[in-house]
């Protein structure tokens, strides 16, 4: 009610209603019933099968994994065969990528070595996202005392490098397995699954469904499974996968030191290990087992980089 | 640019003509604007009016070259000043914003920086554009500040966008929008995330300065009264096209298109009046008392029935800010409040930000200690509640709040959701409570295939209609609203109000409804309780307070409401 409002109607601005054919009402509000109905993890997948990176890096991990539970589809040789009078000969019939120092075939240890990587690396990173998840939950959902305790007992084991704590505490270990390999690295690998959780957590139990759950009369306990956990759990999958890889080539790296896998277990990291007394002189024989490490290290960051643009959107790069 | 074009007021300043933006998201594309036409003038005030995905804002970041990433002017030309810059360069566009196309932001509290002062961030706009820099910014900095309507702007420079209110920071940016004087101003929702007090200083202020600069303003709003009270010129958008233009008064009286006859008569104003029931409310008060029977059963809590079913006596709030003991910073967040709420009708909190409404729900819904005072429901205090009564009294007072997208938990489906309060409190066995579920999705009107679907696929109002349900399983006497409509849509809105005044005669329903929107107070309340910085103001009849508000506050909140004083053809 501007006193400023013209009476005369200047050019362009006359009038104009559309015709309704052109702009057709709908109903306010109307439910599409004829979509599928989708739960966001179903959207995450439809949006992960699109990317070349899920689908490369999924295959990868595929392929490994049926490699670690089935190595003799994959060669019939013994790897802890050795022939020291075909010591770093080159490929030959049945042995396609030739044999290390000792006489033992490349290829065989190749695929042999899958299982000890794979299962450190997943057991590991279950074990650190069992711990680190709980901790981080509770840590997170009931703060106060609680959270300033379990915050600084993460702080502290965050603090010591995951390889030097793995060092000293696999030293001072008597028996070595991939088992106590996988508890050594989750020791100290929990604390950063649990800080996300934790950051998570305290993002979602802001959220009006979980007062709604409290008005409801729901208990704390089930509040924080039901509602809580659920949604917090996407950026904590991501970090997972990435840490998978990390301690993979942790392993390996302690293998390689000759204080993780013994050596009658067949494991990349020994390998490359024992490989580089001959490296100036045949090369190949540590290029097979540190190719399949970086490849497998290598295809589990992708798959978080791909898992965290479905489900984490705030780190999308796009 | 070149000079102003000869002919002065005859020569559209800015005209939009058959424009098609096109947005492609995972290898689709949405046509977001469909053949969209409009013109100003210099030193006219258009608004486009829409709900949310109109279009309206695409229209205009498209005028302005901010269209998202993925966005693309596909047809159509864009004349500013006779220049088409529908295509233009980045560099073009750089050249154009600020000195010639202001814009003043939607959301006050993110658009500002927070690690720069205010100072800085004028000067920055000054120097951006080649106007000023150094000593001279300085000081026009300053005067541009306090032409915004900032006072002692001297002070307010050296200030970072956290110690400034939502309405101060809108009012900053309204400067650095204004820095260069730009012959065009676009406004985009500048004062939807403010109190209505506050929105109504601001706009009138806008209004003031950009009338004596001559500057020409593209108001994009959401609300249509708002619109109608400062705009010239009206476009509504629907669904990316445009169904009506023309002259403000007259598409308000007026309104040819369905779309913009829907809109205009769900537009809330002073003229709106309460929510015809579907049942006389002698009625609804026999369903309260019958409500009141059937909940009773069983239930160790509130087994008298009073007729005022909550009363709040007294009530305090008191937060401690930073650091607790003695020397913490105290809040008093509800000062003393004491009302009623009759059983079977629907009372209103109403109040701005910061006005100690939502703490006052928080208290009722007993989620929330209070530091004095008592909270009565069915005559028992429900502080002294135990484990056991408390579960019951849960049952009986519900809530729903207000952010559609937050309330729903987004790993639920809907049938989980609704049912959960039914498998919380143990009622009935699997199959009678999905007929249960099935009951009160068609009692909010929501179609039976949406039980197997999930928040992320529904709209904001559908959202709302599954919290209604989910408050709405356990029969409970009373339901808390805390700004259950502010985020809608107006017509959704409206069908949200209406759907809730027939559940309430239906089911004889209480409700206490928290909101800052008086209009909507009209439509749905029957008594009112006006707040103001945690203290009671008014509390009366809302027949009383529309017509003979007795406090000034009151009076002031009623004033704000936009497009209230406009005679709207029904």
């Amino acid at each position: 009610m501007s006193d400023r409002r013209p009476t005369a109607v200047r050019p362009g601005q006359e009038r104009f209603v559309a015709p309704l054919e052109e702009t057709p009402l709908a109903a306010v509000d109307a439910v599409d019933e004829q979509a599928p109905p989708t739960s966001q993890w179903a959207d995450a997948w439809r949006q992960l099968r699109r990317r070349p990176l899920f689908i490369v890096s999924s295959l990868i991990i595929l392929l490994l994994v049926v490699v670690s539970l089935f190595p003799s589809w994959f060669t019939s040789v013994d790897p802890r065969f050795a022939d020291l009078s075909r010591s770093l000969e080159g490929p030959a019939d049945g042995h396609p990528l030739g044999f290390t120092q000792q006489g033992t075939d490349v290829y065989a240890r190749l695929v042999h070595g899958a299982r000890a990587s794979v299962s450190v690396g997943i057991v590991a990173t279950l074990l650190v996202l069992v711990v680190g998840g709980t901790i981080g939950a509770l840590a997170g959902f009931f703060g106060g005392w609680l959270d300033a305790v379990l915050s600084r007992l993460a702080d502290v084991f965050f603090a010591i490098p995951l390889l030097l704590g793995g060092i000293i505490l696999m030293q001072m270990l008597d028996t070595r397995n991939s088992l106590t390999v996988a508890l050594t690295l989750s020791v100290f690998g929990w604390p950063q699954v649990a800080r996300i959780m934790r950051g998570s957590v305290l993002q979602v139990k802001t959220q009006e469904y979980v007062t709604a759950a409290k008005s409801l009369g729901l208990s704390r306990a089930k509040t924080l499974v039901r509602h809580v956990v659920p949604n917090a759990l996407g950026p904590v999958i991501v970090v997972a996968t990435i840490s998978l890889g990390t301690f993979i080539a942790a392993e390996a790296t302690l293998s390689f030191l000759s204080i993780g896998l013994p050596p009658n277990i067949v494991s990349w990291g020994g390998d490359i290990s024992r490989a580089q007394a001959t490296l100036r002189t045949d090369p190949w024989v540590l290029l097979w087992p540190a190719a399949g490490l970086s490849l497998t290290v290598l295809s589990f960051l992708m798959l978080g980089d791909a898992l965290r643009d479905a489900l984490d959107p705030k780190g999308r790069t796009r | 640019m070149s000079a102003p074009t000869t002919g002065g007021a005859t020569a559209p300043l800015l005209q939009v003509r058959d424009l098609h933006v096109d947005f492609s998201s995972g290898g689709r594309s949405v046509h977001a604007v469909r053949g969209a036409d409009l013109t100003v003038y210099p030193g006219q005030t258009v608004a486009i009016v829409g709900e949310s995905g109109s279009g309206k804002s695409t229209t205009a970041q498209a005028v302005i070259g901010l269209l998202p990433g993925n966005g693309k002017v596909v047809r159509g030309e864009v004349l500013f000043d006779g220049k088409d810059i529908a295509h233009a360069s980045k560099r073009e566009f750089v050249g154009l914003r600020g000195k010639h196309i202001g814009l003043v932001p939607q959301d006050p509290m993110s658009n500002l920086n927070p690690v720069w002062t205010i100072g800085f961030q004028v000067r920055e706009a000054l120097a951006a554009n080649g106007l000023a820099t150094g000593r001279a910014a300085k000081q026009r900095a300053a005067e541009l500040l306090a032409e915004a309507g900032l006072s002692d702007a001297d002070r307010r420079l050296k200030q970072y966008p956290h110690e400034f209110s939502g309405g101060m920071r809108q009012r900053a940016l309204i400067a650095i929008g204004l820095a260069s004087r730009p012959r065009l101003l676009i406004a985009d929702e500048p004062t939807s995330a403010l109190d209505v007090t506050v929105q109504r200083q601001i706009l009138d202020h806008l209004d003031g300065l950009t009338e004596k600069l001559g500057t020409a303003v593209l108001l994009i709003t959401h609300d249509l009264g708002l619109a109608a009270e400062r705009a010239e010129h009206l476009v509504v958008m629907y669904k990316g096209q445009v169904v009506e233009s023309g002259p403000a008064l007259q598409i308000l009286q007026d309104p040819q298109h369905p779309y913009t006859q829907r809109l205009v008569s769900a537009a809330p104003s002073l003229a709106s009046r309460r929510l015809e029931s579907s049942a006389p409310r002698a009625q609804v008060a026999e369903h309260a008392h019958r409500a009141h029977e059937a909940a009773v059963a069983g239930s160790s809590v509130g087994v008298e029935e009073t007729p005022d079913v909550i009363e709040v006596e007294n009530l305090t709030k008191v937060f401690t800010l930073r650091g607790a003991g003695p020397r913490g910073e105290k809040l008093t967040a509800v000062d003393d409040v004491s009302f009623a709420v009759r059983r079977g009708t629907t009372t209103a909190v109403v109040g701005e930000s910061g006005s100690g409404k939502s703490t006052v729900a928080q208290m009722v819904l007993n989620l929330l200690p209070a530091t004095s005072g008592t909270v009565r429901f069915d005559g028992v205090d429900i502080t002294t509640l135990d484990r056991r009564q408390q579960f019951d009294f849960r049952r009986r007072v519900q809530p729903i709040f207000q952010n559609p997208y937050g309330s729903l938990d987004p790993s639920f489906s809907i049938y989980r959701t609704v049912e959960e309060p039914l498998r919380v409190h143990g009622i009935g066995d699997a199959a009678s409570r999905e007929a249960r579920v099935r009951d009160l999705l068609d009692k909010v009107a929501l179609p039976a295939a949406t039980i197997r679907r999930y928040p992320n696929e529904l709209s904001g109002g559908q959202r709302q209609r599954v919290a209604i349900a989910r408050a709405l399983a356990l029969q409970p006497e009373v339901v808390v609203c805390d700004e259950a409509v502010s985020a809608l849509d107006v017509l959704v809105q409206g069908q949200i109000l209406t759907l809730l005044n027939d559940l309430q005669a239906e089911l004889g329903l209480t409700y206490l409804f928290i909101t800052h929107d008086l209009a909507v107070v009209r439509q749905i309340a029957d008594d009112v309780v006006v707040m103001e910085k945690g203290r009671l103001v008014e509390a009366a009849s809302t027949e009383r307070v529309f017509a003979a508000p007795e406090q000034a506050y009151t009076r002031a909140l009623l004033d704000a409401i936009p497009g209230g004083r406009i005679e709207l053809g029904r």
